[in-house]
């Protein structure tokens, strides 16, 4: 691929021209500016001296000892996130941030947390702000609509490794590749968002903009952009968890940081240390996203007349603080024995670890709950499982075509029919199909165990507005987890086995059954509960009756969105072990040829997600509408 | 076109010919082929639809036009096409002069920065804004500093009595305050022009009024040169200088609102009038008799200004005609009791034809009058007021 349109580069370094493919020349440039940005925002972190290097060389190092960029003593990191918190927020995210930034730091995880930070700053950004270009250029131009959805429609289901190597094959490894991966894989949600945010942005408020005399411009970004803020903050929620949730797969190329050290310590079964990662990582993600809202709700006193100190009070309280901080990292150096400054960075080795408490919890798990945990583990996957799979597997593919089908035919007719044929006919035609099925087989036995699961804990919490409340912002919480968080804990109990996979994705799964069900039935019409009391139903009968029958297409768009979580999740499962579509991505990672088996591969999953996604919303959509809910 | 304005002295500030608005794939082809001469059916048998069709008319400075149409009427298309938020189909619209249709979009820009405020029924206020914030947003998109727009903007919270909630957020106000910062927004660049799209449908009725009272309030110290769009007949009478009633796109009639009451041009405009309590909307000047060679005038004196509810008692417990005068104290006509039981009591054509109700039976007592028929009796007592 690289021998494409050779062009003439100059090497300063040998002073002569020399013969490279174009692509590569704009992807290592390209990939050399990423580079830098992370490595400049870790060493303002952590220090180090590729900063300086990338202005001067190698050489002048060596010779000038000195020119090494310090660091930044973590208690700065720290006050600074918790003034920065104060300021947008007040107290509540001051306090998060401080038990935050001092978990990570206490626990010894500073270091590798700070490289995932630098990754997620540069990764963020560029997605936000790429997401919210392309969700402005669609919103503006319909040809870019129609172009880009198909495209985000694949992007969103095809699994996150399958991006990890086409990105290695045209940028390399490393943090730079990392970054790009998660670009590409948090950007689609961000476009999609963003332009469902413009779009439900009222006719009469651009005609007010525009009669208070706005041009285009100020349209677009007073009016429009801060007007669709609602949608577009979900998106960058998400782009957020995507850069975390893509901080551990993305160490698979390179990435270096928390997902690194988690994965490490995932394979040598170090449950304890991998919790503690985990929770890093998750505390990262809660502040940013916290961090993101606050700034983007923050409000202004147009009136108070301020003085200098007043008006820079949160500055001038930093800058009091770093100077106090500077103070005792330097101080510190003869306090603390070892040349071990704790007010400078706690390194790796000498922070607290709750590894042993786990450890021995989870020997003690072995030791008491084997029999019976590993008698579930049997049952389930002699009784269950591979009755299932053999099922799946033993079914001839024409009989698999005409199940499929005629379900599209019914739901949605020809058209429909036609459109999950032709998914389906993609992935017979590659040599995976026996490998599809059994990822299929996977995410229906999550899916149906899921969705079951999250109907009846969704029905039960929305009989009352409270517990609904709670039960949402415990989703809301968990939906902030990277997926790879969940196998913790479930290798902890089941091993390394089908069965831990399926608990996590059963796990993972089931928030949004649990979300879409609660929102279903509290939208169900009042007028309608209240006839329904009226002609004196019994609390089964109405949510047999009334509740159910109106808030399922919504409850079954949350399925939708079960299904999609689970083939993730089924996918990344591949890491302990599974013999899927999943585990065949994982192998063509280190294989030289991988790019099309990878992109194939994720393919398939993908097509497996849209087929399932279209009947799905065919059917919500045309139910809806009978119903007279849209 | 009778008009309470010299249209000799002043030049109008709104200036329509012939305005057409037609939505559809082929309007422009269409309306060359029908060659000025639009018929609503044939343009939808042809997937287009017609929004307006060939209005012509004047606004004058200081003066307000009420558009006033049933839904679908082409009322809001109509004022849209004025503030160019649409782009008219064919004809001129000329402000103070001013080609509007020629005009690049810089110079519209321009054009609505200085001289057009407008207020939307759905309020249309910025959600990330505060009141303050929203208020002072058009002197901001203009390049006015932030003090200086935040003072202004203090003004208008003022102005539109909402001191103490500059602070809060669109969502934490009612409609009617909602409403309150559309239109102090919409005032904040002082402009001449003022357009109001149906700005107190979303409202409550009791709400409504209260508006309406505020608006008139503002109206009497700013005289701003105002198009109004509502589907509320009564609002339209209560406000209106001038009525322009729309259907089809069509103006079907465009008068005071006297004349709207009293000579309907179409049988359109007569359904609406037809449930009008005259004596709430007409004014004395509108049923008074010209002055004959009657001498013999009771001692009472009304203006012919005023709305005839508000003087019928003092009317009717006169037994001779009262004199009605005009601003100078001039006097240009006189009513009687008896026509003021015609107006008050009469069937629809008891004003200004000059026919009017005839009771089965009326009888002059001493303090007054008694009259009646099968259906209603009336004893008009006068003595308490002798």
């Amino acid at each position: 691929m690289f021998d494409w349109w050779p062009v003439d580069v100059y090497d300063p370094d040998l002073e002569e021209y020399e013969q490279f493919a174009l692509l590569r020349e704009i992807t290592r440039g390209f990939s050399s500016v990423v580079l830098f940005l992370i490595e400049f925002i870790r060493e303002i972190f952590v220090g180090g001296v590729k900063t300086i290097v990338t202005f001067t060389s190698w050489e002048f190092i060596r010779e000038n000892p000195w020119a090494v960029w310090p660091a930044l003593p973590w208690t700065v990191v720290m006050g600074g996130t918790m003034i920065l918190g104060f300021s947008l927020k007040g107290r509540g995210l001051a306090i998060l941030a401080g038990i935050a930034l001092s978990y990570i730091s206490v626990f010894g995880q500073w270091e590798p947390a700070m490289q995932t930070l630098s990754f997620v700053l540069v990764a963020a950004p560029a997605s936000v702000l790429l997401g919210l270009l392309f969700g402005i250029l669609s919103f503006k131009f319909r040809t870019v609509e129609t172009i880009l959805m198909p495209l985000l429609n694949v992007a969103q289901t095809m699994p996150h490794f399958s991006y990890l190597v086409p990105v290695t094959v045209f940028f390399g490894v490393g943090d730079h590749a990392g970054a790009i991966a998660t670009i590409i894989f948090a950007t689609p949600p961000m476009i999609r968002l963003t332009l469902l945010g413009l779009k439900k942005v009222p006719e009469e408020v651009v005609e007010a903009a525009l009669m208070s005399g706005c041009n285009n411009r100020q349209v677009l970004l007073n009016v429009l952009v801060p007007t669709a803020r609602r949608d577009i903050l979900i998106g960058v929620n998400q782009v957020i968890m995507q850069c975390l949730a893509m901080a551990v797969i993305a160490s698979f190329i390179g990435a270096k940081g928390l997902g690194f050290n988690l994965l490490l310590a995932l394979n040598q079964l170090r449950i304890g240390q991998a919790l503690e990662l985990g929770v890093c990582i998750v505390l990262i993600a809660v502040v940013l996203d916290k961090l993101s809202l606050a700034w983007a709700n923050q409000q202004t006193d147009y009136f108070s007349d301020l003085g200098f100190a007043q008006r820079h009070k949160f500055s001038l309280i930093f800058a009091v603080f770093f100077a106090l901080c500077i103070l005792a990292a330097f101080l510190g150096q003869y306090i603390f024995k070892g040349g071990i400054n704790y007010f400078y960075l706690i390194p790796h080795n000498q922070g607290i670890t709750t590894e042993d408490f786990w450890q021995s919890g989870v020997d003690w798990m072995v030791e008491n709950w084997y029999a019976g945990l590993q008698g579930f583990n049997r049952g389930l996957i002699v009784n269950v499982l591979q009755p299932m799979k053999a099922a799946f597997l033993g079914m001839p593919v024409s009989a698999t075509f005409l199940l499929v089908m005629g379900i599209g035919y019914i739901v949605g007719g020809l058209r429909s029919a036609l459109t999950v044929g032709g998914f389906l006919l993609f992935i017979a035609l590659t040599e995976w199909w026996d490998r599809a099925l059994i990822t299929a087989y996977m995410t229906t036995f999550a899916v149906i165990v899921s969705a079951t699961l999250g109907m009846i804990i969704g029905s039960l919490c929305a009989q009352n507005p409270f517990a609904s409340k709670a039960a949402l912002l415990v989703c809301d919480t968990l939906q902030t987890f990277p997926s790879f968080i969940y196998l913790i804990p479930v290798i902890m109990l089941f091993g390394v086995t089908d069965t831990s996979v399926l608990v996590a994705v059963i796990i993972y799964a089931t928030i949004p059954a649990t979300r879409y069900t609660i929102e279903g039935i509290r939208n169900v019409p009042p007028n309608l509960r209240d006839a329904g009391l009226m002609s004196g139903v019994s609390k089964l009968q109405m949510w047999l009756k009334i509740d159910l029958p109106l808030a399922f297409p919504h409850i079954m768009l949350g399925v939708n969105q079960t299904v999609i979580f689970a083939l993730f999740m089924v996918i990344i499962g591949a890491m302990i072990g599974t013999d899927d579509l999943g585990q065949f991505i994982l192998k063509a990672l280190s294989d030289k040829q991988g790019i099309g088996n990878g992109l194939m591969l994720g393919l398939c999953v993908a097509f497996i997600g849209l087929a399932v996604d279209h009947l799905i919303n065919t059917w919500a959509a045309s139910r809806k509408t009978s119903l007279g809910l849209s | 076109m009778p008009s309470p304005h010299d249209s000799s002295k002043s030049e109008p500030v709104i200036d329509c010919r012939s305005v057409y608005k037609i939505f559809g794939e082929n309007a422009n082809r269409m309306l060359r082929d029908a060659g000025g001469n639009v018929d609503a059916q044939t343009f939808q048998n042809a997937g287009c639809v017609v929004g307006v069709n060939s209005a012509s008319f004047q606004v004058y400075r200081g003066e307000m036009l009420v558009v006033m149409g049933l839904s679908g009427s082409g009322k809001s298309t109509l004022l849209r096409c004025i503030s160019r938020l649409t782009e008219t189909t064919a004809g001129e619209i000329y402000i103070d002069g001013e080609d509007l249709l020629a005009m690049s979009s810089k110079q519209l820009i321009e054009l609505r920065r200085n001289k057009m405020g407008m207020v939307f029924q759905s309020f249309a206020l910025l959600p990330h804004k505060t009141v303050l914030e929203n208020i002072a947003f058009p002197l901001q998109v203009k390049g006015k500093t932030t003090a200086e727009s935040m003072q202004r903007a203090m003004d208008m919270v003022k102005l539109v009595s909402l001191d103490g909630r500059e602070n809060y957020y669109p969502r934490q106000l009612s409609g009617g305050q909602q409403q309150r910062v559309g239109i102090a927004r919409s005032l904040a660049v002082e402009p001449d022009i003022w357009f109001l799209d149906e700005p107190f449908s979303a409202l409550d009725p009791l709400i409504r009024k209260e508006m309406q009272d505020e608006f008139l309030r503002l109206q009497g110290v700013l005289h701003k040169t105002i198009l109004f769009v509502t589907h509320d007949f009564s609002e339209a009478l209560r406000l209106a200088d001038r009525i322009a009633i729309m259907k089809d796109g069509i103006i079907e009639q465009l008068d005071t609102p006297a004349n709207i009451v009293l000579n309907p041009a179409t049988e359109y405009v007569r359904k609406f009038t037809e449930e009008v309590p005259r004596e709430k909307v007409l004014k004395i000047e509108s049923v008074m008799d010209p002055i004959g060679a009657e001498t013999d005038f009771s001692d009472l004196t009304i203006s012919k200004d005023v709305i005839i509810e508000t003087v019928a008692e003092a009317v009717l417990a006169e037994t001779k005609p009262v004199r009605v005068v005009d601003k100078d104290n001039n006097i240009v006509g006189s009513v009687h009791c008896a026509k003021m039981i015609h107006i008050l009591f009469g069937k629809d054509d008891a004003v200004g034809t000059g026919g009017g109700y005839d009771p089965f039976f009326q009888i002059q007592t001493e303090t007054g009058t008694v009259f009646g028929d099968f259906d209603r009796f009336f004893s008009v007592d006068t003595s308490g007021f002798a």
